[in-house]
């Protein structure tokens, strides 16, 4: 049954993500250059870009949890796709802050991230992003070797948190939609606990793919 | 008028760390940056934004009416048009209640009918750091609080607005603590920049924007331009108010604009002008502190944010 079925979504996943990512920025310089972002478009596209952000995260992190309920090991081939998909979106974030919101205003973003603690946090998310982009690569994931590789991008969980804590520190009173956005991630990392592969010696932990053709990264 | 560019940040204040942490971003995001930098601008500035001016134009009624802060409708700021577009405001009465010679209900009619209408063209800066132009109708708030008719021991003008979570569904949810309060000293309250609001850009006041009564206080932050106001009581000690209650590390009583007193969470040196693209300097008291910085003299301005 699951063998029939996956052969399809197989074959149409990518492109699908694909999809995913680029239509919500075609959408939004649509709706920039049509002024219909409201009287604040500077905001909304920052508010837009940051939840496009921790939807990817959150899409990555899903991967793994979601391999091990139904065996579909090709799954694993999106989990690289997604996490630079989520990075994509965040320095699309960051560059409608520095470009749009400051305006090249150094000392100004200097200030931010040093006496923000939401921005630093903010930042931190994106700081550690860049070098799980920079090793996506299978020449990476070869020098490194499949155990330093894991190892290393398990600094998306630091970043996650600190994105989600980020969200939840920038909003005035309604926590409503960080809180919903922060549960997501925690029934993530409870997943993964719950299901965790169970202890042994030998190689643990899924393997990196290496069986992928990536996006330029 | 008083305009004073606040002073730069000193250089100081930057560490090394901060200036190359800045640069590791800036170098992982300098595609984006590039593009974004070349055309994001010029494009922006094209279709709806001038460039960052102080010279105070008029913000266009559309970005006035549809981008609010008015939880009791939502706390989107989009979502008070939408879910306050059924409100009633008429009839509307209001308690005058407290330190008055007599304290009764006053019909919408007998608290402001009859005082002379005022045109003002204020600059409104809210305290989450931008900020708007906006014509406004009304009536001096001094001359209504002699009508109400204080005793001399009223020192504090309080003010409520309606809580009727059928009619507001926002008060549904406990995000602010309800009734919406706000209050001044008599002094504030009998300045003439004081206004209570009837309406703006020569129509009555719209239901996002707080019909059928709206405080403006143009020299403060926009939280304290309490809206639908059903109670005005006068006391002789100062009031609680919503937004101190909730977070008072974050909101003061006086909310007086001040570039130099940062938020906790963000700057207030400078403000985005809705319509316009690079931000422009905030002014201590928003640009009046001529007409109105005698009011806090020898007052600590951080102490009494």
């Amino acid at each position: 049954m699951i063998a029939r079925a996956e052969s399809p979504i197989r074959h149409l996943i990518r492109p699908a993500l694909w999809l995913l990512v680029i239509v919500p920025a075609i959408v939004l310089a649509a709706q920039l250059l049509l002024d219909q972002l409201g009287a604040e478009p500077i905001e909304a596209l920052e508010h837009a870009s940051g939840k496009w952000t921790l939807r990817f995260l959150a899409a990555s992190l899903a991967i793994t949890p979601l391999m091990r309920f139904t065996g579909w090991g090709w799954m694993l081939a999106q989990r690289r796709f997604l996490g630079l998909a989520a990075f994509f979106w965040a320095m699309g974030h960051l560059s409608v802050y520095i470009v749009l919101d400051q305006f090249f205003d150094w000392p100004a973003i200097a200030e931010d991230i040093l006496k923000r603690i939401y921005i630093t946090l903010g930042m931190l998310a994106f700081v550690l992003l860049i070098p799980l982009a920079l090793t996506s690569t299978k020449s990476s994931i070869r020098k490194l070797g499949g155990k330093r590789w894991n190892q290393l991008h398990r600094l998306v969980y630091v970043s996650a948190i600190a994105g989600c804590i980020h969200f939840l520190w920038a909003v005035k009173k309604d926590l409503t939609e960080p809180m919903l956005y922060a549960s997501v991630f925690v029934v993530l990392f409870a997943l993964r606990f719950l299901f965790r592969k169970p202890r042994s010696r030998k190689p643990k932990s899924v393997p990196p793919d290496a069986s992928v053709s990536l996006p330029a990264a | 008028m008083l305009i004073r560019r606040p002073d730069d940040i000193p250089f100081s204040d930057i560490t090394p760390e901060t200036v190359y942490q800045n640069r590791r971003a800036f170098v992982g995001t300098a595609g984006a940056l590039a593009l974004g930098g070349l055309i994001a601008p010029s494009a922006l500035q094209a279709m709806r934004f001038d460039r960052g001016t102080q010279d105070d134009k008029v913000t266009s009624e559309e970005d006035a009416t549809s981008y609010n802060n008015y939880y009791e409708f939502g706390t989107g700021k989009e979502e008070p048009k939408e879910l306050a577009k059924d409100f009633r405001p008429m009839p509307w009465t209001v308690n005058v209640e407290g330190l008055v010679k007599k304290p009764r209900p006053y019909s919408f009619d007998e608290l402001v009918g009859k005082l002379p209408v005022q045109d003002r063209v204020y600059r409104h800066r809210c305290v989450e750091a931008w900020s708007m132009v906006i014509p406004w109708q009304g009536v001096q708030l001094k001359d209504v609080v002699a009508r109400c008719e204080p005793l001399p021991s009223a020192k504090f003008v309080e003010f409520t607005t309606l809580y009727d979570p059928r009619r507001m569904p926002g008060q549904a949810r406990a995000v602010l603590p309800w009734p919406y309060k706000e209050a001044l000293r008599l002094d504030e309250a009998n300045h003439p920049l004081a206004l209570l609001a009837t309406g703006m850009y020569g129509k009555a006041l719209p239901n996002q924007n707080g019909a059928p009564l709206k405080l403006v206080v143009p020299w403060k932050y926009g939280f304290k331009g309490i809206k639908a106001i059903v109670k005005i009581k006068f006391t002789d000690k100062m009031p609680n108010t919503t937004w101190n209650d909730a977070n008072s590390s974050e909101y003061g009583f006086y909310g007086n604009v001040n570039p130099l007193v940062d938020h906790p969470r963000w700057s207030q040196a400078k403000e985005r002008r809705i319509g316009q693209f690079l931000k422009i300097p905030t002014l201590p008291f928003n640009g009046y502190a001529s007409q109105v910085a005698s009011l806090y003299s020898g007052m600590d301005l951080r102490k009494y944010y």
